[in-house]
């Protein structure tokens, strides 16, 4: 396996990077650059656009064409970017809060429509750039910043979402998973279409600090025992998936793009 | 027979200590300053969990030796 | 070859972004603008451009950014709700650098107002409805011709200035029909963005200026492009360094204020170094132009400037033709927005009488002529 092709889209002088120790951000800026060089991705023709937000700085790391535009509106962005440069390979890196609050109908929209993009979702169940405060994906009841007697509201599955929506591909997975993370944004990549992998990322400073799961250790490990393969958690009774949260690839299909549905409207 | 180097790279580590406690091999351990430190190097597999969890591009392993 | 067609405001502004090459719109219906949303949905696939109704007016101009930055010359319409929506992006397309075109229908507000009606009140909202000190340009068209004509210039403008260039229509002229001469492209002086040609290493997207723009390549392209609304370094790499930050707001702001003369000057008419002169833009121009004319038929001294360029407004030019004026009277339906430019330009606000409309209506010839009379008398 080459060991040194994923630098050629980092920018490994801009490094150190800004995040905490242990933040997930840097994990899968690496798993999507090892992807990049396996598929040998020409860095001209890749572009990584990202959401505003601690994870919005892993442009900030890359080589290739870099789009960093307004909170939660990446999605549109690109949308247009798309459509008139249909031959570049575009992943919209974006967090939870960004992609689920004030970008949810955009993100809505890109999967009903199918835009050939790769979304992938660092969902680290808060606003990890502006202190912890809970997002619509943090989970029922946790402690965050804004919701100290745990969050009132119900969460909301984004995969399904996009399934439901449209999505040509649908993934979830973690930051422990490191080997399935690289492998399912090779396959996204891979795919025409809407893509989403949604990756539940650890936030050492805020989240974990809120809902003392511990440090960075113990975090990893409540992913590596929390997350199970989604063959596995659909065979358990109702009461034992309430322990549980599913990983794996909720959706794969080939129904036509954007792209393609406005030429083919032109007859 | 060793089957794989790794380095470290200080400059860039923030300790966080995740490929120190998801090595399976248990090949590192800390040091006095909080760095990894590479003790078992005759364990490892060559696996590179460590390279791919570590957050930081401060790990490397390299696995084609030719010795 | 030049045509010669009958066209509302709307249509104008439509043909005439076809023939400057723009071939991408997005846009959301919104009354008075909606024919140019309509029309582009049948022209640009005939012209093998990109037509796409988003889901609201913030994802629109998102995704004219984003055309843009793909390299296409790319454009929106709407009006004051969604202009109010797009605020946060076209701050980005000034702080990124982007070129792009919005046509913004004034109609009645605040608010939903009266969504069929008339009113010239976002002069101000169109400068500084984004936060942060920036420069942008806007074009007031005064007829259907002007909304043709202004249109090309807007995207000549947006390339070579690389910055959003609004164009500020309004119900009454976005609805209204004449005959209008459509130069085709091969007459237009058409505007290409510049791109660069030096080696693709080391390649700094905001690090070659020409006249303070930068020449910067297209997403796809082989120059690597790094864009982003934080502050940011020749490299597109974000940075939050106090002397870069100043230093790329003041050129933000330089790069256009510095270069008026290549805007769109007002049109002066009437007698010179006259004692009255009218101040207007937009539709109210005509009335104020055809009262100027009564009143000068009649024997007085009146002078009329008619603004073309509403921002950055145009300072100079303005105390330069006005400053002999013992009265001059500000034109607008409005409560006297471009009223207050001409006292930030140092005439005293005794010398300056609004003539204001707030009821939805045009203002009309006779309105203008009642007020020179009174000024004269
Ligand atoms: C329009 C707007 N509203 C609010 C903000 C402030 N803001 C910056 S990042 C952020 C949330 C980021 O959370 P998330 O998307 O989950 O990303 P993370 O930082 O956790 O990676 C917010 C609310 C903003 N930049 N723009
Ligand atoms: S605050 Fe959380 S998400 Fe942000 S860099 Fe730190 S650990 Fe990462
Ligand atoms: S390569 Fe595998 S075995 Fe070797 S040190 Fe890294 S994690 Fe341990
Ligand atoms: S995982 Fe990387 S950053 Fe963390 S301690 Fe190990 S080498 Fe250092």
């Amino acid at each position: 396996m080459p060991s040194d092709d994923y630098k050629q889209y980092v920018a490994m002088d801009r490094l150190p990077s800004i995040w905490c120790p242990g933040c997930g951000n840097g994990v899968a800026l690496k798993a999507l650059a090892l992807a990049f060089a396996e598929l040998e991705m020409p860095p001209d023709k890749t572009l990584l656009a990202n959401g505003i937000g601690c994870s919005g700085r892993v442009g900030d790391y890359v080589r290739c064409h870099r789009f960093h535009g307004t909170h939660g509106r990446t999605l549109a962005f690109v949308t247009g970017i798309k459509l008139v440069r249909p031959e570049i390979k575009a992943v919209c890196l974006l967090g939870d809060g960004d992609c689920s609050a004030i970008g949810m109908s955009h993100f809505v929209h890109s999967a009903r429509r199918n835009v050939d993009i790769v979304t992938i979702v660092i969902n680290n169940y808060n606003y990890g750039m502006t202190g912890g405060q809970f997002s619509p994906l943090s989970p029922y009841n946790v402690i965050t910043s804004t919701s100290r007697s745990g969050k009132a509201e119900p969460d909301i599955d984004i995969c399904k979402l996009a399934d439901l929506a449209g999505a040509n591909y649908v993934f979830r997975t973690t930051i422990y998973h490191v080997v399935e993370m690289k492998n399912y944004i090779k396959e996204a990549l891979g795919k025409k279409g809407f893509s989403l992998v949604e990756i539940v990322s650890p936030c050492p400073t805020y989240y974990a600090r809120y809902n003392k799961i511990g440090n960075i250790i113990k975090q990893l490990e409540w992913l590596k025992d929390k997350f199970i393969p989604i063959e596995e958690y659909n065979q358990m009774k109702d009461a034992e998936k309430e322990n549980f949260f599913w990983r794996g690839r909720l959706t794969n299909r080939d129904l036509p793009d954007l792209y393609q549905h406005t030429r083919r409207s032109r007859g | 027979m060793k089957k794989a180097n790794v380095a470290i790279n200080k400059d860039l580590c923030k300790k966080c200590a995740i490929c120190v406690h998801f090595c399976p091999k248990e090949v590192f351990t800390i040091d006095q300053d909080g760095y990894p430190l590479i003790s078992r190097l005759d364990k490892c597999t060559g696996c590179r969990l460590c390279f791919l969890r570590c957050p930081d591009f401060a790990l490397e392993v390299e696995t084609e030796l030719d010795d | 070859m030049t045509i010669k067609k009958l066209l509302t405001g709307n249509d104008a502004c439509t043909y005439a972004a076809i023939n400057a090459g723009a071939r991408f719109f997005a846009g959301y219906p919104i009354t008075p603008a909606t024919e140019i949303v309509e029309l582009c949905s049948e022209l640009m696939p005939v012209y093998n451009g990109n037509f796409i109704q988003m889901e609201d007016e913030i994802a629109s101009i998102a995704a004219v950014i984003g055309a843009s930055l793909g390299g296409a010359k790319a454009f929106t319409a709407t009006s004051g709700p969604g202009l109010a929506l797009m605020s946060e992006n076209i701050g980005f397309a000034a702080m990124a650098e982007v070129p792009c075109v919005i046509i913004n229908v004034q109609r009645y507000g605040p608010s939903t107002g009266i969504a069929t009606k008339f009113s010239q009140s976002d002069v101000m909202a169109v400068r500084w409805g984004s936060p942060g000190d920036h420069s942008l340009i806007v074009l007031a068209p005064s007829s259907v011709q002007d909304s043709y004509d202004l249109t090309v210039e807007a995207f000549n403008l947006s390339e070579r200035f690389r910055t959003p260039v609004i164009l500020l229509s309004d119900a009454a002229l976005a609805h209204v029909r004449e005959k209008v001469e459509i130069r085709e492209p091969g007459e237009l002086n058409l505007y290409q963005r510049e791109k660069p040609s030096g080696p693709v290493n080391g390649y700094l997207p905001y690090g070659t200026l020409h006249n303070n723009v930068p020449v910067m390549s297209n997403f796809g392209d082989e120059h690597i492009l790094r864009v982003t609304g934080l502050v940011h370094q020749e490299s597109g790499y974000s940075s939050d360094n106090s002397q870069i930050a100043e230093e790329l707001v003041q050129r933000l702001a330089r790069k256009i204020d510095n270069y008026q003369e290549e805007l769109p000057a007002p049109f002066f008419y009437g007698r010179q170094a006259a004692d009255l002169i009218v101040v207007s833009f937009g539709i109210s121009a005509r009335a104020s132009l055809e009262a100027v004319n009564t009143v000068n038929s009649e024997g007085f001294k009146a002078g009329m400037l008619e603004l073309r360029t509403i921002w950055p407004f145009p300072r100079k030019k303005v105390k330069e033709l006005c400053s002999g004026a013992k009265k001059i009277l500000v034109v607008e339906a409005n409560h006297g927005q471009v009223r207050e430019q001409l006292i930030s330009c140092g005439f005293p606000p005794e010398k300056l009488r609004g003539v204001n409309k707030q009821n939805a209506e045009v203002i009309t010839p006779s309105e203008v002529l009642l007020a020179l009379k009174e000024e004269n008398s």
